[in-house]
């Protein structure tokens, strides 16, 4: 990162960060919730999707969601309310996703970090939801087909978004150190992102001094550490500000 | 004695004063479905070794039962008579399944009915149309069809059915049997295949309204599976059975008395009304303002949710899976294109393109959410009237049954004969048809009560009333 650049441009990052519960069933079933078991042994109708099958809340994912929901000084809205979002793909048995739109369980919360300069500084939490986690693919190219495994399928997973508060891949880097220490601390979940027990997706664009419109974004999905988002986010930073230096546009994107 | 042509609490008494036995009741029903499902193809599979279990206790109900098509029955095929669930082996009970079995029902067969339960005559089905046993050119109403006409056939004592606009209700009215949707939560859903969720509702179809009451005391109640099932104990409904309806105030809504309503049906409706006032109920025209919003506000709330349900029908985990001949898009969306385009038929996928639309961005607040909104307004109407009123009493459907194929090219149409009973889905109260007499032509037409929520008790108490004062429930077809 150059001098000059830094102090032209300004970096706007806001992260979701995806944490899944380990409570001892799934969200909507009875099944175990467990990492690393045999293909397809963790299922049942209900998060195989079958036909006729329904989905019951699991009163321990609410209570882990409204634990998160309290260390991260949010609000716990008294209604809430889950609904589908639909998508065609294997991984996604009922080719919809049960999440929550309108009616979160969390919102408008807050947590601390340090700045670079070691001042405190107050990050604003959108929301925090509860969804359902997707199955996994297993691509054989061997024998040209791809494999479907269900256990994960209906993990309660509690999405955890920011606003667009944090200002450089440092800020994020501790973000995400303070995150995890408070969620480990709650005792809700691993927190192994080895594992994917948690999953962080960054939204990063940057603008110059003095802009209020946020720049052309893009996302970064599937990191796997914390040192990996940080070297994710200082890349991009450097690609955008090169790309607007030379007069180019940015075109917003996913990398995975 | 023709044991088949009997009802099920008929059936009990002589079981239980030995004059007949399970076995012998289920051999009258296979002899009927011998002689006379050639020509009413009610069933889509019938079972041929139907166990008859000991009698346990006395609870036990050994009757023999048709099983709509759409309740998944452990390692059977259920398929809601569409081709993309060709195949589908359930592995698990649905819950009114489980207490069936329980109650030491007789599952005779699974029941024709409109794919997915999308339609109101049983011709949208993959295994073809059932007929209706008064007339075999005609429909036997829909969705639940194939249920209706088996038990006016007599090739069931009695049947299960599910009712999201009217599918219970409108093809007893065809078929001249008693077909009953209950208050939504009173049944559970679990293992219902699903049309539109918020609608669906389990009933019986049964032959009188006594055993209307019998078979919801057997399949009523709350399932910790289902959410939506509601934790209120299950009253003995027979206990409501009495032959009383003085003091009762019924209303007769002014909208449900216009044009469309065939003059035969509104005659019989209006005799009924007599016949109740007879007996002590006191009748008033009432209104409810938004019933013209009713057909519009149901197709846009099922299609919806009909259009996220049976998305999961994709060809990956069950039911049939074709594979594109050359590659398109993607072998994997080629594979969605191609078993979705084979599996489904015109009406589904009619009401898919509708459902998507109403719910895609951009849409949703002016179909959906609006949609939703009318729904409330509907509801309010009712809990208005009900705040006087004891019931609600009309017509079930405008016509009685139409010719097979008559309504087929014409949708809109198809959905008018909806147009008394979707109210009652939509607001989640329960309802009732039971025969009130016939046309000219023969045909069977039906009356139509409703009450406030989990007034199941009442609204038998009227039914049952009516019944022991007229004697269109004794009436059996010769097949
Ligand atoms: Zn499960």
């Amino acid at each position: 990162m150059t001098a000059t650049a830094t102090r032209k441009y300004e970096t706007v990052i806001g992260l979701e960060v995806h944490l899944q519960f380990d409570t001892a069933t799934k969200i909507f079933c009875g099944c175990a919730n467990k990492f690393g078991e045999t293909p397809n042994t963790l299922t049942c109708p209900v998060c195989l999707g079958l036909p006729g099958a329904l989905p019951v809340v699991n009163a321990k994912a609410l209570e882990y969601a409204i634990k998160v929901g309290l260390a991260l000084n949010c609000t716990i809205n008294p209604f809430v309310k889950f609904d589908r979002k639909n998508y065609f793909y294997p991984d996604c048995p009922k080719a919809y996703q049960i999440s929550q739109f309108d009616l979160p369980i969390c919102s408008n919360g807050h947590l601390m970090i340090e700045t670079a300069d070691g001042e405190p500084k107050k990050i604003l939490i959108n929301r925090a939801h509860l969804e359902e986690d997707a199955g996994k693919l297993i691509h054989d190219n061997a024998n040209n087909c791809s494999l479907v495994d269900y256990n994960r399928t209906g993990t309660p997973l509690l999405e955890i978004v920011t606003e667009p508060d944090l200002r450089s891949a440092e800020e994020a880097y501790n973000y995400l150190q303070n995150l995890k220490l408070t969620l480990q601390y709650l005792n809700v979940s691993d927190c192994d992102m080895e594992k994917g027990s948690l999953r962080c997706d960054a939204n990063i664009s940057i603008r110059l001094i003095g802009e209020t419109k946020l720049g052309t974004k893009t996302e970064l999905k599937n990191m796997n550490s914390f040192k990996a988002v940080k070297a994710g986010l200082e890349h991009e930073i450097n690609r955008h500000e090169a790309a607007l230096e030379s007069g180019q546009t940015i075109v917003q994107e996913t990398r995975l | 004695m023709e044991l088949n042509k009997l009802t099920a609490h008929e059936l009990l008494d002589l079981i239980k004063n030995k004059k007949a036995t399970p076995q012998e009741i289920l051999g009258s029903v296979h002899e009927q479905i011998e002689k006379s499902e050639k020509d009413v193809k009610a069933y889509v599979r019938i079972n041929e070794n139907t166990v008859v279990a000991t009698a346990s206790d006395e609870r036990s109900v050994p009757i023999p039962i048709g099983i709509k098509d759409n309740m998944c029955i452990l390692d059977q095929e259920t398929t809601c008579s569409s081709k993309i669930l060709k195949g589908f082996k359930a592995p698990y009970n649905a819950t009114v399944i489980d207490k069936l079995k329980k109650s030491g029902a007789l599952l005779i067969g699974n029941t024709n009915m409109d794919e997915f339960a999308m339609g109101s005559s049983t011709e949208n089905s993959c295994y073809g149309t059932t007929h209706n046993p008064w007339k075999l050119d005609c429909v036997p109403g829909g969705s639940s069809g194939g249920s209706a006409a088996a038990v006016a056939a007599n090739e069931a004592i009695w049947a299960i059915g599910s009712d999201t606009g009217g599918s219970i209700r409108q093809p007893a009215s065809f078929c001249g049997v008693v077909g009953m949707k209950p208050t939504y939560g009173r049944v559970s859903r679990y293992g219902l295949i699903a049309f539109a969720s918020s609608l669906d509702q389990i009933g019986p179809i049964t032959k009188d309204v006594a055993d209307s009451a019998l078979l919801l005391n057997i399949i009523a109640g709350y399932d910790e599976r289902d959410s939506t099932s509601v934790d209120m104990p299950v009253p003995d409904y027979t206990q409501a059975l009495e032959n009383n309806v003085k003091g009762l105030k019924i209303g007769i809504p002014k909208e449900y008395f216009v044009e469309g309503l065939d003059p035969e049906v509104k005659d019989a409706v209006m005799t009924a009304i007599e016949v109740l006032k007879k007996q002590g109920a006191t009748f008033e025209e009432v209104s409810l303002p938004h019933t013209d919003y009713g057909i519009a506000t149901y197709y846009i709330t099922a299609t919806s949710e009909a259009s996220s349900n049976l998305a999961r029908y994709d060809g990956v985990q069950y039911g049939i899976r074709e594979l594109a001949k050359k590659t398109r898009k993607s072998p994997l969306l080629d594979m969605y294109d191609e078993t979705r385009a084979v599996g489904f038929g015109a009406e589904v996928k009619r009401r898919i393109m509708l459902g998507t639309y109403s719910l895609s961005s951009g849409y949703y607040d002016a179909y959906y959410l609006k949609g939703l909104k009318v729904r409330t307004l509907i509801k309010n109407d009712f809990d208005k009237l009900f705040a006087d009123f004891d019931a609600i009493i009309g017509p079930t459907s405008p016509t009685t049954a139409f010719k097979i194929g008559d309504r087929v090219n014409d949708p809109l149409s198809m959905y008018l004969s909806d147009i008394y009973t979707v109210s009652a889905n939509l607001s989640g109260i329960p309802a009732i048809s039971l025969p009130c007499g016939f046309s000219k032509e023969k045909l069977p037409i039906g009356l139509h009560i409703m009450t406030k929520p989990f007034a199941e008790e009442m609204l038998f108490r009227i039914a049952y009333t009516y019944e022991q004062n007229t004697q269109w429930h004794k009436q059996r077809v010769e097949l």
